[in-house]
């Protein structure tokens, strides 16, 4: 791999930038690996990353039904933010937050890592209450967050209507400055180019139909549409598509997948400085470097794996911008879609072992995955090559569905589920 | 937006007059004290969350605002036939002759 430096531009600028060469390798399926990753989106290549980087298990392989980054790793809003209410759910996410922060060194790539600050907006009592509540948590886990009167709000982010008359009255709000965003395809690419130096392979095009077992119930490999793989170890990190596979280990999973849509304006010039939630209205915004206003709605109210969704759930999301931020009534919206998203009971994530020997599982990330990218990697990748959940993601288990020890963000969660 | 057709009012109307309400089919067992802790579980959290056809809950909460059951294609979310709840899972070879029929 060709590592990026000024000095490579520089070189590569003399020659008309025919040096680059491929980023990562596209390699024919071995008949075995060490681990097999099913997913190639953020969290299944950055397990890879991890395991080849921190656990020396570089014999791993990545599969993956269409594209790299296809799945939701390419439809999300790419906010990033740490400010949960739960002890677990702060360690979790901070630890991802703080990956974030040296992540394009660590990874050689530009990330894109912006950490322009996550506003949430309060628009009542309630709100403020549930906010404040937010802050005192957070701080007490060492997690930044501070409130805002609405003029301080307004000084952040002048787009903001703060008028007493306003149909959604900002009454306050949360500020996480080391929240922000990130360019979520430069995530899939770098982990991708990264592992792949380090001999992991990345398998496109090649969809599990079936996970191989022996007569004691140990994972021995996963059936695909290029034939069979073996596998010591099998990860599955495949989002919407969670339950199904693990159907095929005859795992039931407590997930429901739900579409999730967001869509982008037409690109402008540089007008909406940070990243703004309101979890009473539902609507969250902030503006891509290449200008579009990136803006995520909610989920639909039914189960489905269509990657679509319905309008009124993008117009309600679109009313409550424009009563939020007037100066936006005018603009165009370019694009939009959906994914799909597993959600599980408590709006926690599942990163843990399974009954099955040699089957581990990372989901449930719901309707806010990718803010968690590095951290997720990182402490599944301990937990698959330990056969142990790392301290940060022990109480993420499936056995907390049966013991009641919840963790139990679907009241904490900054949008409403 | 999906057109649901309500079983009790007859008629197909816009989605946004429902509201889903979940798996269906799910016996609330009689005696709930005695479950086990993984018997509860199995009941209160763990789902069928299938891609294909799903037998699920709606409620026609701004219409006659009654609970009824559904059996939908999660790939295409196509309707496949709504029934009064109580009623057993349908044939869903026939709902799918009557569906036919109906689209001709």
């Amino acid at each position: 791999m060709r590592r990026f430096s000024g000095f490579a531009v520089a070189r590569e600028a003399m020659r008309a930038h025919k040096g680059w060469g491929r980023q990562w390798d596209s390699p024919e399926p071995r008949s075995s690996y060490d681990v097999i990753i099913v997913g190639a989106g953020g969290h299944g290549l950055a397990t890879a990353y991890y395991l080849a980087k921190e656990h020396g298990i570089t014999n791993v392989a990545v599969l993956e039904k269409g594209w790299l980054g296809g799945g939701n790793t390419g439809r999300n809003t790419t906010i990033i933010r740490s400010n949960y209410l739960y002890d677990e759910s702060a360690g979790l996410y901070d630890h991802a937050v703080k990956l974030w922060e040296g992540l394009s060194q660590d990874l050689n790539y530009n990330v894109m890592y912006s950490p322009r600050g996550v506003m949430m907006l309060a628009h009542n009592v309630h709100d403020e209450q549930v906010l404040k509540r937010h802050i005192h948590a957070n701080r007490l886990n060492g997690v930044d967050n501070e409130w805002l009167t609405p003029e301080q709000a307004g000084e952040y982010c002048p787009p903001l209507n703060i008028s007493k008359g306003a149909r959604y009255p900002v009454t306050g709000a949360a500020l996480q400055r080391r929240g922000g965003t990130a360019r979520h395809d430069a995530v899939a690419w770098g982990y991708a180019r990264a592992a792949s130096a380090r001999g992991v392979h990345v398998i496109e095009n090649c969809a599990v139909t079936g996970i191989r077992r022996s007569g004691n119930g140990q994972v021995t490999g996963v059936e695909t549409t290029r034939g069979f793989i073996g596998a010591k170890k099998v990860g599955v990190v495949a989002a919407g598509h969670t339950s199904v596979l693990m159907e095929m280990a005859d795992v039931r999973m407590p997930l429901e997948s739900f579409p999730l849509q967001a869509l982008v304006s037409e690109p402008v010039k540089p007008c909406f400085p940070c990243v703004v939630m309101s979890n009473s209205v539902h609507a969250y915004i902030s503006q891509s470097d290449k200008g579009e206003l990136v803006i995520g709605a909610g989920t639909d109210q039914y189960t489905s794996y269509s990657q679509t969704g319905g309008l009124h759930i993008l117009k309600d999301t679109l009313e409550a911008i424009c009563e939020m931020f007037p100066v936006f009534t005018r603009m165009k919206m370019l694009r939009s879609w959906g994914g799909i998203v597993d959600v599980t009971p408590d709006r926690s994530p599942i990163i843990a072992r399974t009954p099955v020997p040699g089957l581990y599982v990372n989901c449930g990330w719901g309707t806010g995955g990718f803010k968690a990218t590095p951290g997720s990697g990182h402490v599944f990748a301990h937990t698959i090559a330990n056969d142990n959940p790392h301290p940060i993601n022990e109480g993420f288990t499936l056995e907390r569905f049966t013991t009641g020890r919840l963790i139990d963000e679907a009241a904490a969660a900054a949008v409403a589920h | 937006m999906l057109l649901i057709h309500c079983p009790y009012c007859e008629e197909a109307r816009p989605e946004i007059e429902f509201r889903h309400a979940g798996e269906a089919h799910i016996a609330r067992p009689a005696d709930i004290a005695s479950l086990t802790d993984e018997e509860f579980s199995r009941f209160f959290f763990y789902r069928d969350n299938p891609k294909g056809i799903t037998f699920e809950r709606w409620r026609h909460l701004h219409g006659c605002a009654r609970f009824f059951n559904a059996a939908r294609d999660t790939v295409t979310d196509k309707f496949l036939v709504t029934y009064p709840a109580g009623e057993a899972k349908p044939d869903l070879v026939e709902a799918a002759n009557e569906n036919a029929k109906g689209a001709t």
